[in-house]
This record gives structure tokens, sequence and C-alpha cells, in this order.
């Protein structure tokens, strides 16, 4: 599986930290309730099929949006975390 | 047919002519007691106990392709009960005890074979750990046996003593801990369920789950729909599709887990052997095969195969641990899909429907809890009461805080086991 940095181009994904579904991108507001922190820290979709995902690109520093289908492991490009975010 | 040494001997000079079928080949009827998605060990040993224990056995199991096709068949058949939470350790316990009588009570071999299972330690702290971990052990009714330096290396005189980076201090020894021939078990369990009339319907997937006032009602299938007043799911890796049918989104994320077996070597590793440090664990299969695996690839993944960046780490770990293992030629990978909760420790439970039960989060662990496993969720689908060795694999846990049974202590989040 090779994985598309977006400053650094494709890259072995050795060089990549995975955290996960991007959910840390979708943090509750400070007065949500426990439900909602319950979903944002515990549940997930978990797709057989396309998923967002948070990787972290070592050598450059970038946190990254990779789009990945987990049936495949194709990778279908991904963005800065900063851009995702918005 | 029952199985004995005088049939096999009788079939041997009737050129094995004589054999049946080990089970029937039904198919759906419209309505069910109970309906269990899923035709894998957890899913068949359910079917198996709700049969025997409680007397239900208008019960189908049903399974979108074949009998034991998924991680029952890809796993590393390590059979053990050395956990430590309270909740995990009585559970484990009680899967150990139905292993030691499985063959006799399914009438199938099994291969069960209790040939200890060691996990090193290679620190001060960590032979405190263990210590700790075997008292737990202990104190739950089970077995081990602290040994040090020169201890395991009696034992296991081909590891590497001399390496700088992971000295090997001691182990920790499960004399009842071992391995079984995984397949047997899906086979032995789907046998004596459908002789006591449990129909395995094979290459039937469920599309959907019939939910009518908050109560289960039944399954829509690719082979038609079938009414049930219970239905358990028990599909594992696939748990978040299945459950997304009722309405529901789990704290669940699939991810590979990967596997590897060599060709068939004289016997030379006579144990189960953990090397936590390397995320490595190895055994020797009857046929003479090493079978051993190492950690998660940590990305969510339902591809059933893993990349080479862990192939490589695995085998990094079985060197560094047994030099020896150098000269094997591995014949064969592959990868299981797991469903890990946030804790590491698995969920047996109702439901906000009434009727529709769940059971899953294995992690990487499943194959042991079989037995136990299959029982409990039986309990639980015949008398809507959690059986009292799994009352603590509640769903809501992950909600309240309470009651979390995180084995490793890293934290109870997704992406920390």
């Amino acid at each position: 599986m090779r994985v598309t940095c977006p400053y650094c181009g494709e890259r072995d994904r050795r060089e990549f930290t995975i955290q996960g579904d991007d959910t840390s991108l979708r943090r509750p507001g400070r007065d949500a309730g426990a439900e909602a922190w319950h979903a944002h820290v515990h549940l997930r979709d978990n797709p057989a099929g396309r998923l967002r995902e948070m990787w972290y690109h070592d050598p450059c520093g970038a946190w990254i949006v990779v789009e990945r289908d987990t049936v495949t492991h194709a990778v279908h490009g991904s963005v800065p975390a900063r851009e995702a975010a918005r | 047919m029952r199985y004995s040494g005088f049939r096999l001997i009788r079939e041997g000079f009737r050129g094995n002519t004589g054999w049946t079928r080990a089970w029937r080949d039904p198919s759906p009827r419209p309505d069910y007691d109970a309906i269990i998605i899923g035709g894998g060990g957890h899913g068949l040993s359910t079917a198996y106990y709700l049969a025997r224990n409680h007397g239900i056995t208008n019960v189908a199991v049903l399974e979108k392709g074949y009998l034991g096709g998924g991680n029952v068949g890809r796993n590393t058949t390590i059979v053990r009960a050395n956990y430590f939470l309270p909740g995990n350790s009585e559970f484990y316990s009680h899967s150990l005890k139905l292993w030691e009588g499985l063959e006799r009570e399914l009438n199938y071999n099994v291969m069960h074979s209790q040939r200890g299972h060691m996990i090193l330690f290679h620190s001060d702290g960590q032979r405190d750990a263990a210590a700790r971990r075997g008292n737990a052990m202990a104190a739950q009714g089970d077995d081990a046996i602290l040994y040090d330096r020169e201890g395991v290396r009696a034992m296991l005189p081909f590891l590497d003593y001399e390496q700088a980076r992971f000295p090997i201090h001691g182990g920790l020894f499960h004399p009842r801990g071992g391995t079984a021939r995984h397949d047997a078990v899906a086979w032995g369990y789907a046998r004596g369920a459908d002789r006591r009339g449990v129909d395995l319907i094979q290459n039937c997937e469920v599309t959907g789950i019939d939910i009518e006032n908050g109560v289960v009602r039944g399954v829509q299938t690719t082979r038609g729909p079938i009414r049930a007043r219970k239905v358990g799911i028990v599909v594992a890796g696939r748990s978040s599709q299945v459950a997304a049918m009722a309405g529901m989104r789990l704290p669940i994320e699939s991810h590979v887990l990967q596997a590897f077996v060599t060709e068939g070597l004289k016997p030379v590793i006579d144990h189960v052997i953990s090397f936590g440090m390397g995320h490595f664990y190895i055994s020797q299969s009857d046929k003479g095969g090493l079978v051993f695996g190492g950690d998660l690839d940590f990305y969510a993944s339902y591809a059933q195969r893993g990349n080479l960046p862990m192939v490589e780490h695995v085998m990094e770990a079985g060197m560094t641990l047994m030099p020896m293992i150098g000269r094997a030629r591995v014949l064969r990978s592959w990868g299981g899909i797991m469903d890990m909760s946030p804790d590491g420790s698995p969920i047996i439970d109702r439901t906000h429907v009434e009727g529709l039960f769940l059971n899953c989060g294995w992690n990487y662990g499943g194959f042991k809890a079989v037995p136990a496993s299959g029982w409990c969720m039986a309990h639980l689908m015949a008398t809507g009461q959690p059986h009292e060795v799994a009352a603590r694999y509640r769903l809501d846990r992950f909600a309240t805080g309470r009651g979390l049974m995180d084995e490793e202590g890293t934290g109870a989040q997704h992406s920390l086991h």
C-alpha cells in the first residue's frame, strides 16, 4: 500500500503513522453532552468501502486526511487535514 | 453418525465408503424460534448450546459464505486462560474448562493440545507484572508458573539469550494453555448443532433486520425473509454492517491481523511462545508447520490480507527471538478481519431492540473464546439474562465508562489497541 502525501507525493506506507477514522476533525463543542462525546470517542461507521482517515506523514510532519478503500486498500487521494477541517 | 475408533477401523476395511455427510444442507424455513446471523465459531457454538443447554432446537444459523470460512479458519489456534482483569478472567477460565471436555462433548476430534503457553518477560518491571498476572490466574483457579531465565532456558533452549535489546529475564508459563485444530472446532460445533436439529444455512446473506415497534420480527436474506422471535448477531469483523441494519452504530473498528505458516518441519517447538515485546507468538502445528503471527497492521481493513511492512516486522521479531527459524521457509500468509473494541474486551449483550442480541468485539482473541462465547450468548438469548461469567461484557460500558476492561492498560480508545 502506497499513500499520497499532498506535499511529498506518493510514498511508502512505512513513512506514515495512522490514527484511524477522521473523527478527530469533528470534535464536539465544549457544551456538547456525554452522548456526543461517547459517539465521538467510541462509535464508528466502520465502513466496508471508502473511509476517510487521519494519517501523519512522519518525514514532513503533516497531518493529512486520506480517502482509502478498506476492502481493496486502494488509496483515492488525500488532502491536508487543515483543509479537510474547514 | 457417531464417530469412534471402531468405526474408523471398519471404514478403513471398507474403503471409507460408509461415511455420511457431517451435517444436512437444509433450505430455510419461514419461521424459527431463534436465528443466529453468522456461521463462524461463535455462531455455531451459540446454536449448539441453545440446543444443548436450553432445549431450543428450532434454530437457524445463517451464513453468507460457508461454515467456518471467516476468522475461525484463519487464526493461530491458541487456547489459553491467562487474563488478568475481573470479567475476562472468569470468562476465559470457563472457556478453557469447556475446551478440556470439548472432544467428548462433541464426539469430534478438535485436536486440543495442552502443550503449555509461555509469555516471556524482559525486565524487572515486566517480571512483577507477570507475577501479578500469574497470581490472578491462580486466584481464578487456573494454573501459572513463574520461571526465571534458567528455567526458561531449560524448557526453550533455542531462544536467543544473548541479545541486548530484549534480554530474556524469564517467563510466565500456563501449562493448561495450548492449541486446537481451528477448523475442527467449527465443524464439531456445526455437526453437534445439526444433530440436535439446528438448521445450518449457508450461502444465505442477511440483508435486513425486521423490527416492529422496537421488537425484532425476523430477517431479510438473499434466500427470502425468515421470521424469528430472537435474533443474535455473531458476525465478528462484519458487526458494524449487520448492526447498522438495526439502526445501531457500534464501538467497533475492523482491522486486519496477519498470520503465517512455514513448510512442515520435524518437531522443534513444543509449546506456544509469546514474545510480547516483538508482538510475536509462535507454535508448531501437528503437521509440522510453524504457525506464527504479530500485531495488527493498524489500519481499518476488510481485505483479509495485510501489507509487507507488518510481514517484515513479524519476521524480524521471529529472528530476534529465535534465530533458528531463519532457515524455515514461509509457505503462506493471510489476514483476518478483527472486530476491535475500544478497550480490547468483547461485548455479549442485549440491544435497544427487544429480541435482538449482540456478540462482537473479540479483537484478536476470539478463537479461545469460542466455547464460552457460545455458552454465554445462548444463555443470554434463551433467558434474557447475561450469564454470570459474561455479565461484564456490556455494550453500555463505553457510554458510561463503568466497567471498562482494558487488559493492556493503554486506555479505552480505538487507536490504542
